[in-house]
């Protein structure tokens, strides 16, 4: 894989939720086509950290962001940018699959027909199959597109959120805990999915599992109260890891 | 998947990306999205908007037409209880005395209005002697024979009396008559206004707070100025008491049973579905029950508070039964576990421990359900209680069965009379019933406040 | 004696059987060595119950049923010859029990003995004059079988309450007095007392399965005497309401129910959208001072009577649209109109619909919301597309509800409407409901012998089930739509 300039960077970003300093002066540098999995114990702020790069916490009444976050050199923090702009660039996927009670083609559809991508139903018609096909649902799917998308199995489910993320053609895909509301089955299907993902997208993955991280990611950032405590190469941080508590943590001395 | 959709799809997001522009330029599409946000939420802040301007409308209606109603002009003067007219015998027999109806009185008013003029130096001379006996309310020769027969002993003497002044004059003062409405009107004229002006200037005729407002009982169509809420107080009062006294513990008790007791079954079900249904009947059903079974079946005197207050304690159960379980169900059942640990029965649990607790939430419902009831209208108005009721009731509980008005029927009363007087008192009624409403809701919440717990 | 002092002495009764019971029970135990099974309140306790208890409901059954059964018995006397031509018995029984009212009355006032009283004769002396004199006015000259019907009604009247009162205070001293002679250290007083409390619970959470069975039981039986003496078929179909004081009236229902339904539509259509914008601008845009505010200002709209709405109908909002719209306009003269209660009642039915859209609002789980932003919607594409269309079934429900009220809401029309019964389009015109006939047909003095009267409970029992209808509908909507997120 060729070194190429980071997709999203991170300088010196703190959090603080009212009182409560949350993330700590986090730099971190995400790159292009790469899946970054943030792990740590509870509470250690990744999700908080996540929901940073597309700006959901925007919708938490008390949450303060301070730093600078740069996603392609643009500060997405600046006054002029729009969130609605930034989400559709910056895909979420969350914990618990939570597919809209509509049918499953109208969940899919969905964002691309706010963000206007397609003029006509057969444009829609096809960026939904691609985006189905890429969430390796078609299949499944494909004779029941008007069925309802909470009608479909927990896997399934969080596959059609996937599919639902990746229609508005996002340059950046983060999944929070992606697979924690899954059976091993299904999370053997998305861990798959992911690492097809990485060919198109930079794809950022929160997880509880470190086995998990192991498997899917290229980059790992472990985080611990609120501080990124080391970040690189998942190899190095599984099998040398830097810092005493990095190793606590893999070892299962604290988590 | 196979090779060849994969690499269609790979080429889908690479020419989507394109499209994506720089975050810092806000692309069209965004701002017509941005715009029609802003709309809808205009179109929210206009419907709060609304809301607040008809809570406002509604209120400011009512208080600019009622408040005058707790102003009422009076006039003072000075009544010789001339014993040529009121005792003719001159035996000082009350029941000779008796005899004398209220016709007898008004000469006795017209000649201390006269006086009273002449001595404020005011010129009469423009005005009939009639005129000036038509500005004094027509309630005031009974004010005048009430006190008589109460101290025969002063008549012959000059007794000091603030009476009350015609329901037009008092309209002028109120600004609801005027010149112009004088001369098309048969009951005034505006020389009697210019006089009444200069009365008030001699300070014969002021403007005071009117406490009769709420002591006195209803009056004819004719004499607006002397109607008064002392009835319609009086009968809500009874009413609410009966409510309180039958609707806490029935609820409360029904409530218990449904909470703690009752096993899971139909007849549980059934109990419960008839419940959230009866709170959702319309109230003039309840009336028609009234009516049918209370009145003509049972045959309970109409107009009485007894049926009315009936009536309302079955309207006002469901929700005190709602409220109470709530209260109920918000006692954690560790409570119980407590109780019934320490060898207490079922019954010992839920009446020492489980119920002081939900007592507070209890009676805030209750508040609630009262003042609901004290409100409510129309199952009223078919049990009689529109009638025109003048007599106070007898005190409890002989006086539950006496006929009486109540708050909100007296507005509906004085709405359907002709003399616009009527809709300053009925207004002026409606904010005392919206104090009473106030402070009752009031009361909850500080109840509320003050014992909520966090368990 | 009378009722209310029947009532004293029986629950002075159950106190001193509190204390009695609960000196025996101590002196018991002391007496034989044994523990008591029970605290000896509870001992009290169960002679109080079953002393008050049994007899007080002996003395309601009793109240409620005398009359009725007095009343059947004298109908009979009464001969048909006695009753005027074109009136009704009713009327006949209501002067018979005034009259019997009025010979109390009498006997006070002429201090006569009860044998004087039993030998007055209508054919002898002129009863009417002598009960006008003693304040109890007659409405015409009484007739001799009517008035020994009175002297027969009065006795019975005074058998009854003397049989009442023996029978109460029997009861009342028997279960005192076996129940007090029951204590014994090991009788299970309290287990006896709390199977007798558990009772009373369950009777008390039967009073609302009562009150049902009154509603329905007054509405079907009074309908069915209206359907015999006015055809079904003219109620349901005709279109003319006319009711007329000398018989041959038209008394169709559909006229009424236009109006009902013209007005609640017009109530809904100013309800729904101002209320459900409401609950989606302060749940999901408005800032914390705002709603600290505006919440509160809503709730108290909830919780004004409606008689106050009826006023602001009838001396506001009426006289303003007839004077600035329907007036210039050439539409309408009348200051009472299906606009001007629809309006009004629209305002009241806005917090109704705001609270309840509130709760189903925030019944929408936040996943949903962050599945919709984190796709980058904006917060109203995220409330028309995602939170309503899932709140729907919920807001149906809300709007059912609320229709049930506007069908059922009585002072408002009563103030606003007006009373002509009109099939029409114009909204600047009166036009009546079913509620109002209702209040009109059954206020002032009713003959409960006449169709226009009668019609009434025809008109309440459509009424009824028309609402009872929508609110079972309404609430499984909701409670559908509720499971969906539980």
């Amino acid at each position: 894989m060729t070194q190429t300039s980071p997709k999203i960077t991170a300088r010196n970003c703190q959090v603080y939720y009212g009182e409560t300093h949350a993330i700590k002066d986090v730099s971190v540098d995400i790159a292009d086509k790469t899946v970054t999995a943030f792990i740590g114990p509870s509470g250690c702020g990744k999700s908080t950290f996540l929901r940073c790069l597309n700006r959901m916490n925007d919708t938490i009444d008390v949450c303060r962001v301070t730093g600078e976050i740069l996603l392609d050199g643009e500060d997405i923090y600046d006054a002029k940018v729009d969130p609605v702009q930034l989400r559709a660039k910056v895909g979420m996927v969350f914990q618990k699959p939570n597919p809209f009670p509509k049918s499953i083609y109208d969940n899919v559809a969905y964002g691309p027909k706010i963000h206007g991508l397609a003029r006509t139903k057969a444009e829609l018609d096809e960026i939904v199959e691609t985006a189905l096909k890429r969430a390796a649902l078609w299949g499944e799917v494909k004779d029941r597109l008007l069925a309802p998308g909470t009608g479909l199995s927990g896997g399934q489910q969080q596959r059609l959120c996937i599919a639902r993320a990746i229609a508005t053609s996002p340059e950046v895909l983060l999944m929070d805990e992606p697979c924690s509301a899954l059976d091993p089955i299904a999370t053997a299907q998305v861990e798959e999915l992911i690492d097809e993902l990485r060919r198109d997208y930079s794809v950022v993955i929160v997880t509880h599992s470190m086995q998990q991280a192991a498997r899917v990611s290229q980059k790992t950032a472990f985080f611990h109260l609120g501080n990124l405590v080391e970040f690189g190469d998942t190899s190095q941080i599984f099998t040398k890891p830097s810092d005493p508590r990095t190793e606590s943590y893999i070892t299962g001395r604290i988590g | 998947m196979n090779d060849i959709t994969a690499a269609a799809a790979a080429a889908a997001p690479e020419a989507a990306r394109k499209r994506h522009g720089s975050l810092l330029v806000q692309d069209a599409r965004t701002k017509t999205r941005n715009a029609s946000e802003t709309r809808f939420r205009r179109l929210g802040l206009l419907a709060v908007a609304l809301g607040m301007l008809a809570l406002v409308g509604l209120l400011g209606s009512i208080l600019s037409n009622g408040l005058s109603a707790f102003k009422q002009t009076y006039l003072q003067v000075e009544v010789f209880l001339d014993p040529a007219k009121l005792d003719k015998t001159g035996s000082g027999d009350l029941a000779q005395i008796a005899k004398v109806s209220t016709f007898g009185y008004a000469p006795l008013i017209q000649a201390a209005m006269q006086r009273a003029a002449e001595e404020a130096g005011v010129d009469t001379s423009a005005l009939p002697a009639k005129a000036l006996g038509q500005m004094v309310s027509k309630e005031a020769p009974a004010t005048l024979r009430n006190f008589v027969l109460a101290s025969p002993e002063k008549i012959g003497q000059t007794v000091s009396f603030s009476l009350l002044a015609n329901g037009r004059v008092d309209g002028y003062f109120k600004g609801r008559v005027t010149m112009e409405s004088a001369a098309l009107d048969r009951n005034i004229s505006p020389e009697q206004l210019a006089f009444a002006d200069q009365l008030k200037a001699a300070g014969v005729l002021e403007t005071k707070f009117n406490w009769a407002f709420f002591t006195a009982p209803d009056a004819s169509d004719t004499r607006p100025e002397a109607a008064g809420l002392g009835v319609a107080i009086l009968g809500s009062i009874y009413m609410m008491l009966i409510v309180l006294c039958l609707s806490l513990p029935l609820g409360v008790a029904a409530s218990i049973y449904l909470e703690e007791f009752a096993p899971k079954n139909r007849f549980t079900d059934l109990i419960e579905v008839n419940i959230s249904n009866l709170a959702a009947v319309p109230s003039i059903v309840f009336g028609i029950l009234g009516l049918a079974i209370f009145i003509n079946l049972v045959g309970l005197p109409q107009s009485a508070p007894i049926v009315g207050g009936l009536v309302l304690t079955l309207m006002t159960l469901p929700t005190i039964i709602i409220a109470t379980r709530a209260a109920l169900k918000s006692v954690p059942p560790s409570i119980r576990d407590a109780a019934l640990g320490v060898g207490a029965s079922k019954m010992q649990s839920i009446f020492h421990h489980v119920l002081p607790l939900a007592m507070p939430g209890i009676l805030t419902g209750a508040i609630i359900g009262l003042a609901q009831a004290l409100g409510e209208t129309a199952p009223l108005l078919l049990i009689g209680m529109v009638a025109f009721v003048r007599e106070y009731p007898a005190g409890p509980p002989e006086g539950l069965f006496d006929p009486a008005a109540a708050l909100p029927v007296q507005v509906y009363n004085w709405t359907q009379r002709g003399d616009p007087a009527f809709v300053e008192r009925a207004s002026g009624a409606i904010i005392v019933l919206l104090v009473f409403l106030i402070v009752m809701n009031t009361a909850a919440i500080l109840l509320r406040r003050k014992f909520e717990r966090r368990w | 004696m009378t009722t209310s002092s029947l009532f004293l002495l029986v629950l002075g009764l159950g106190v001193v059987g509190y204390l009695l019971g609960r000196k025996r029970a101590l002196a018991v135990a002391k007496a034989t060595g044994q523990r008591l099974h029970s605290l000896p309140g509870y001992y009290g306790q169960t002679i109080a119950l079953y002393t008050v208890v049994p007899a007080l409901l002996c003395l309601m059954a009793w109240l409620f049923v005398q009359p009725v059964l007095i009343e059947t018995r004298i109908s009979a006397m009464v001969p048909d010859s006695a009753i005027p031509e074109g009136g009704a018995r009713s009327l006949v029984m209501a002067d018979l029990r005034r009259i019997a009212g009025g010979l109390d009355a009498l006997k006070e006032a002429q201090n006569i003995s009860e044998d004087d009283l039993q030998a007055l004769r209508a054919e002898t002396s002129d009863i009417r004059k002598e009960l006008g004199d003693v304040g109890v006015a007659i409405g015409s000259e009484v007739q001799g079988a009517v008035f020994e019907a009175a002297k027969a009604f009065r006795g019975a009247e005074i058998t009854g309450r003397f049989w009442m009162t023996v029978l109460t205070l029997a009861l009342a001293l028997g279960c005192f007095m076996i129940t007090l002679l029951r204590i014994r250290p090991e009788a299970r007083a309290r287990n006896t007392s709390e199977t007798f409390v558990l009772s009373l619970l369950i009777g008390a959470s039967l009073v609302a399965i009562l009150t049902t069975v009154g509603i329905l039981g007054s509405l079907l039986f009074e309908t069915i005497n209206f359907f015999k003496m006015y055809p079904a078929k003219d109620f349901f179909f005709s279109t003319v309401w006319n009711p007329q004081f000398r018989g041959g009236s038209d008394l169709g229902i559909l006229p009424l129910l236009w109006g009902t339904l013209y007005v609640s539509f017009l109530a809904l259509v100013v309800a729904v959208p101002t209320g459900l914008m409401i609950a989606i601008y302060l749940a999901e845009y408005a800032s914390k001072p705002l709603r600290a505010v505006t919440k509160p200002a809503i709730e108290v709209l909830a919780g004004i009577p409606t008689i106050v709405y009826g006023l602001f109908a009838l001396i506001t909002v009426g006289p303003f649209l007839r004077d600035y719209i329907a007036s210039p306009l050439g539409l309408g003269s009348s200051s009472s109109s299906v606009l001007t209660a629809g309006l009004v009642m629209g305002i009241m039915l806005i917090p109704f619909v705001s609270s309840l859209s509130d709760d189903i609002i925030n019944a929408v789980p936040q996943a949903m919301r962050d599945g919709s932003y984190g796709l980058g919607a904006t917060r109203s594409e995220t409330i028309k597309q995602v939170i309503l269309p899932a709140a729907l079934p919920g807001v149906v429900g809300a709007v059912l509800l609320a229709a049930s009220r506007a069908i059922g809401e009585t002072m408002i029309v009563v103030m606003g409407a007006g009373a002509a019964a009109k099939l029409g389009l114009n909204p600047f015109e009166a036009m009546t409901t079913v509620t109002v006939k209702i209040v009109s047909q059954l206020t002032g003095d009713t003959e409960f012998a006449s169709p226009e009267t009668l019609v009434a409970f025809a008109l309440g029992l459509t009424l009824f089930v028309f609402t009872l209808g929508l609110n079972i509908i309404a609430l499984s909507v909701v409670r559908k739509y509720r499971e969906q997120y539980e």
